[in-house]
């Protein structure tokens, strides 16, 4: 590993912070759960669980879009079709467990299909009752796509606001696409109903505990790996492209090739995140790809503050649990609290929350 | 039998077919005719407004040239054809005598060895100066070399020496962002100096720089002469006078005069663009 990366780890608190509560978590809650009995004032829901485990996704999710937008200035509004691919991707797998135990008990195709009136299983659904095929689908469908779309975009020099539009119109047709019972994907009930991951009862406790701990795991790979990334001299070229993306031309860097492989990356992540938040909600269907989804992340990043990573990490917990409380208290003011959000942090804290505790650290 | 025509041409052996010779490195820079830089013919047309007009100019190896003309004599399109960053409608570049750049972009010529200042300084702002130096320097720019790039001793001498040569010693962990116009203009001649290029395009340096800084800026191009070859462009007279050895005027896309200052001066066209309408 490159000394700079371990240097930022011992400097930046922000880092400090956020893998010292991912490992005590990955500590408490099961305990808490598994460990306290029911009716102990400490006890954690397993419903709490699994709302703790989604917010991880999310976190890892806006994690990905920091890394392109923070770092490199390429404002995704598609990340939600690479997060709902690699979410498709599991759902398959989970698809095929489910075997006979299905309402039409069909030991190959699934029930939608037997609904359709479907005689045999389509070809893209095949090798996905392995879990090491549906594993390298979750990597490889969002990543190729992603690939394919960098490709044309960066090498034409698409940028601005001309790629946020392709990349959420990207997400719009991929939406509309799965919404088609033609497609083999569940239409719009989407797929659900999903017994068992690797033998392990879904709706098992231990089960739960054990995807909360494999989400708050790979959340903290995936940050040490993107800290990795900007740490090194290639990421003072990603901030270089962001800041003057001629001058970087110019002195000799392939910026395409910059930003094609930032990019891939980031897609590969927000799929991952698809793939852990689909066993713990128990449902994939097409309103995963919903463009709105795509903007409520980049508002998580600009909530946390962009361009730190732990930001993002910060601003997807803050404002998901937001979210939970105000669907629950006053479900009609929820978007408009959310599009306050926006504007405010927008105008008065341009550097996030992140940005205003380091003002405040300053200044004390 | 005879063969189908497809195959006659396939079976040309002496054909180097382009997508062969795509991708692989520029050949290496060739000046054994002590010219560096050859532009022939160039023309370039926004929509029928000719920026450049047929043009035609040679810089020899080692060379300082200074090049003037009124605005929208097409100097910074010109250096835009050298650096990649436009095609010409017509005509040929060719840096020394092997390497063509029009079948080049912009980072194959950066590669090749020339480098570029913008007219409006252009540093990476949220970059420390050393940062800036280092991210400039010649070698490998791959992704996964730079991603696991390391520097080394000698590298790390390397742009501490740049950085006295530039001034900018002290403020080497300052943010480019926090430096005055006139250092960053230097930062930037240092971040030319960093890649090690055979042909630097200087565009506008002394823009908006005090008398002193001017001076400054003077010496450090003239240093740079005779190990590099240095094209300037420039409207402050009295700095051109400072510099240079031979001018080119640049009128309305094309070559009017080429001299020394004085020679230029006393041209009647020359007079006559710059003084008649």
């Amino acid at each position: 590993m490159p000394a700079p990366f371990m240097r930022s780890l011992y400097t930046e608190r922000g880092s400090q912070i956020l893998l010292g509560v991912l490992i005590a978590a990955a500590i408490l809650v099961p305990v808490l759960n598994l460990a306290v009995p029911a009716d102990s004032a400490l006890h954690l829901s397993t419903y709490t669980v699994t709302l703790l485990g989604k917010y991880l996704c999310y976190a890892l999710l806006a994690i990905a879009v920091d890394l392109v937008w923070g770092y490199c200035g390429i404002l995704s509004l598609g990340h939600t079709a690479f997060f709902a691919l690699g979410g498709y991707a599991m759902g398959m797998y989970l698809m095929r467990q489910i075997g006979t135990r299905g309402v039409y008990g069909d030991p190959l195709l699934p029930d939608f299909m037997v609904f359709l009136n479907w005689s045999e299983l389509p070809w893209y659904w095949h090798g996905f009752d392995r879990f090491a095929f549906a594993l390298l689908m979750v990597v490889l469908a969002p990543g190729l796509l992603a690939w394919v779309l960098g490709w044309f975009a960066f090498r034409s020099r698409v940028t601005g606001v001309y790629l946020s539009i392709i990349t959420q119109a990207l997400t719009f047709a991929l939406m509309l696409a799965f919404f088609r019972n033609e497609m083999g994907f569940g239409g719009n009930n989407g797929l659900t109903d999903f017994k068992e991951l690797l033998g392990f009862d879904l709706q098992s406790d231990a089960t739960r505990i054990g995807l909360f701990l494999t989400t708050a795991f790979t959340l903290g790979g995936a940050y040490l790996a993107c800290r990795a990334i900007t740490a090194s001299r290639a990421g003072r070229v990603i901030r270089a492209i962001r800041d003057a993306e001629d001058r970087a031309r110019f002195i000799g860097y392939r910026v395409e090739s910059y930003k094609l492989w930032l990019w891939t990356f980031s897609a590969v992540l927000a799929g991952i995140a698809g793939a852990l938040y689909v066993p713990q909600v128990g449902i994939i269907n097409p309103g995963e790809f919903a463009p709105i989804n795509a903007i409520e992340i980049v508002i998580w990043v600009a909530v946390g503050g962009r361009g730190t990573l732990y930001g993002a990490v910060l601003g997807a917990l803050v404002v998901n649990y937001a979210k939970t409380w105000f669907t629950g208290a006053f479900p009609e003011v929820w978007l408009y609290a959310l599009g306050a959000l926006f504007v405010l942090v927008t105008l008065f804290l341009p550097q996030g929350i992140v940005g205003l505790l380091a003002r405040l650290r300053k200044s004390a | 039998m005879k063969r189908p025509a497809v195959l006659e041409t396939f079976a040309d052996r002496e054909r180097v077919f382009d997508f062969v010779a795509r991708g692989s490195r520029a050949p290496r820079l060739d000046v054994s005719h002590n010219v560096i830089l050859y532009l022939e013919d160039i023309t370039v047309a926004f929509d029928g407004f000719r920026a450049l007009n047929q043009l035609t100019l040679y810089v020899d190896a080692g060379e300082l040239r200074c090049i003037i003309g009124p605005n929208g004599a097409g100097k910074t399109t010109m250096m835009d054809v050298i650096t990649g960053k436009t095609r010409p409608d017509a005509g040929s570049a060719w840096f020394g005598q092997s390497i063509d750049l029009l079948q080049l972009d912009e980072p194959e010529i950066a590669a090749a060895g020339i480098g570029r200042k913008f007219q409006k300084p252009t540093v990476f702002t949220e970059h420390t100066v050393f940062e800036n130096l280092e991210l400039a320097m010649a070698g490998d720019k791959r992704v996964w070399r730079i991603l696991f790039a390391r520097r080394t001793p000698a590298q790390t001498e390397r742009i501490e020496s740049v950085l006295e040569t530039i001034g900018l010693t002290d403020q080497r962990e300052a943010r480019a962002g926090s430096l005055s116009h006139g250092q960053k203009q230097w930062l930037e001649i240092g971040m030319l100096l960093m890649q090690d290029p055979q042909l630097l395009l200087v565009d506008e340096p002394v823009a908006g720089m005090t008398p002193q800084e001017t001076e400054r800026t003077a010496e450090l191009l003239l240093g740079l002469a005779g190990r590099h070859s240095v094209v300037v462009v420039e409207h402050d007279m009295a700095f051109v006078r400072s510099i240079a050895r031979k001018v080119t005027v640049l009128h309305e896309g094309s070559v009017l005069a080429e001299g020394s200052l004085d020679e230029v001066q006393n041209n009647p066209r020359v007079v006559e663009v710059y003084l008649g309408e």
